[in-house]
């Protein structure tokens, strides 16, 4: 093994994990703010690109230059989601709030297929190629190659999850979110509507899972409606890793994710890639339950 | 003198078993009136009926006039009731400032709210010292003290407080109760609930004794305090 090549793995796997990042921030919020694992998030990252991938397409049918068209086609992406995000909480979560944990948990999983049917009778069960609008040609720089679109990704992730930070610690509405996590109750003695909390959690939540989702969608040149199964395992796992719960240990859990996968390309075949998730998801069970960030949850009312 | 705060034959019950067996109290405006029991009477039953953490399955209650019976709390702040709750209840993970922020939640004069800030600090210098401090990391009376400041926080007109003297040692319980009587001298209406009965009756104006979720004894609080009931069961003689 060559140091360029181990280099090489690193870049991509940082590309990769910050998508990751994207996704479990979505799930480590909801967890945050309600203890619930909610498994219907890989479905609206699905939602995301798709969408995304066929507004694109419209707008550049109609001849909207192609990256105003990606933009525009975000931002559509992201308000789908967050109001797809949204409706789950109202219709499917909020029902359940004060039931066994079990039956929020089922419900997840039944939220998740239905987005599923959902997509293949708006969409189709193709796999659909997503436009290259942001280049895909190779960038040398020194002994790694990059692409644009890598670039692109990358920045935006970072800049997405600063973002978040920025609103979460130093709002007043993240300050309720974080209120709110710790004690429903005594947040609302203060006025503060946790149902508005805990919808504007998913629809940000949502959001960023859209992103993520165009993210994928570009990178791998294509979008199905089966796309957010494993990239949502795959990030609910980075989650694990890092503390589910915690901000700091989504966005690590999946940078190490991402890197721990590409990594391990270069001692194992490609096709066996998405083991790495799940190795990592066993061994972080086993010997560290809590996430490699993640606090005990000892104070909690 | 008006009521600001009217109750008449509250009920509360858990899975059908009434912890509350309708009782009638009120607070007139300005007064500090306590309600005070033993360790399992009722008392945090019925300030969660009057704060909108759990509905009442009996009765009526009025805040100014205004039927609030079953108005969930995050619209009650608004109508100028606070609660300190039982066991405190600070943001653990929220530092003190923003605990104190938090109180003000529903207001949005951005700069008399900062102003209200330093006052709280400068009746509670305590506070001051650890601003950016978790509130998980006071001590139970700071941690009293910041829950008592960001209830103020919410401009009450009607401020509850359950047990604030709960679980602290004498010399900070003193403490607490010279920030109540600030509180109260400044005109807040107060509903203080307690098993410290001494203390209780010596701060308030009036008393209602409250008994496995009935009111057995009512009236100005001296007198409370010299009733020989009142001494026998809650004043260790
Ligand atoms: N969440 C609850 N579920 C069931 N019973 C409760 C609950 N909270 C209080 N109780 C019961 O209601 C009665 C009054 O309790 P509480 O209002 O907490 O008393 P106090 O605050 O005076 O100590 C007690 O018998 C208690 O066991
Ligand atoms: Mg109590």
């Amino acid at each position: 093994m060559s140091i360029d090549v181990l280099l090489q793995q690193i870049v991509n796997g940082l590309v990769v994990g910050s998508v990751y990042a994207l996704v479990a921030l979505g799930y480590t919020m909801v967890y945050g703010i309600l203890q619930l694992i909610n498994f219907a998030h890989g479905e609206i990252v699905m939602i995301g690109a798709l969408s995304a991938l066929f507004v694109t397409n419209a707008l550049i049918a109609v001849g909207v230059p192609p990256a105003l068209a990606l933009v525009v086609a975000i931002l559509a992406a992201m308000i789908i989601c967050a109001i797809v995000g949204v409706s789950i909480e109202r219709i499917a979560y909020r029902p359940l709030r004060n039931a066994p944990r079990l039956a929020p948990l089922i419900t997840a999983i039944g939220v998740s297929i239905f987005l599923q049917q959902v997509a293949i009778l708006v969409f189709g069960r193709n796999y659909f190629t997503f436009p290259e609008i942001i280049s895909k040609a190779p960038i040398q720089i020194g002994a790694i190659t990059v692409t644009m679109n890598e670039i692109v990704i990358l920045i935006t992730s970072v800049a997405l999850m600063t973002g978040l930070l920025w609103l979460v610690n130093n709002t007043k509405i993240g300050t309720a979110m974080r209120a709110t996590a710790e004690n429903q109750k005594v947040a609302g003695l203060m006025g503060i509507d946790i149902n508005k909390i805990i919808a504007i959690t998913f629809a940000i939540g949502s959001g960023l899972g859209a992103v993520a989702g165009v993210m994928v969608a570009s990178n791998y040149g294509q979008a199905h409606y089966y796309m957010g199964f494993m990239l949502g395992l795959k990030a609910f796992t980075a989650a694990v890793m890092g503390g589910i719960g915690n901000l700091w240990g989504a966005m690590v859990g999946g940078l190490i994710l991402g890197l721990v996968e590409n990594v391990g390309l270069i001692f194992v075949r490609g096709d066996y890639k998405d083991i790495f998730a799940f190795v990592v998801l066993v061994a972080v069970l086993i010997f560290r339950p809590q996430g490699l960030i993640g606090e005990k949850v000892a104070e909690r009312a | 003198m008006s009521a600001v705060l009217d109750i008449k034959k509250l009920e509360v019950a858990y899975g059908g078993i009434k912890a509350i067996k309708g009782i009638d109290f009120h607070v007139n405006d300005g007064e500090l009136v306590t309600l005070i029991g033993a360790n399992g009477a009722g008392k945090s039953s019925t300030l969660r009926a009057l704060s909108g953490l759990i509905t009442p399955v009996g009765g009526k209650v009025t805040y100014k006039g205004q039927d609030i019976t079953g108005v969930p709390s995050h619209a009650l702040v608004g109508l100028g009731i606070a609660l300190c709750p039982e066991g405190r209840g600070v943001f653990a993970r929220l530092n003190v400032h923003e605990n104190l922020l938090m109180g003000a939640f529903a207001r949005k004069d951005k700069a008399q709210i900062l102003a209200e800030v330093d006052e709280i600090y400068t009746m509670i210098p305590r506070l001051k010292e650890r601003t950016k401090q978790m509130a998980g990391t006071l001590s139970g009376g700071e941690q009293q003290m910041l829950a008592i400041g960001r209830a103020m926080l919410a401009q009450p007109k009607l401020l509850m407080l359950d047990e604030p003297s709960m679980g602290l040692a004498p010399m900070m319980v003193e403490k607490i109760f010279e920030i109540i009587r600030l509180i109260a001298k400044r005109g807040t209406t107060i509903l203080l609930i307690e098993q410290n009965a001494q203390l209780a009756l010596e701060h308030a104006n009036r008393g209602y004794v409250l008994e496995s979720g009935e009111i057995t004894l009512q009236g100005d609080a001296k007198v409370l305090l010299a009733d020989p009931r009142v001494k026998a069961a809650y004043l260790g003689g």
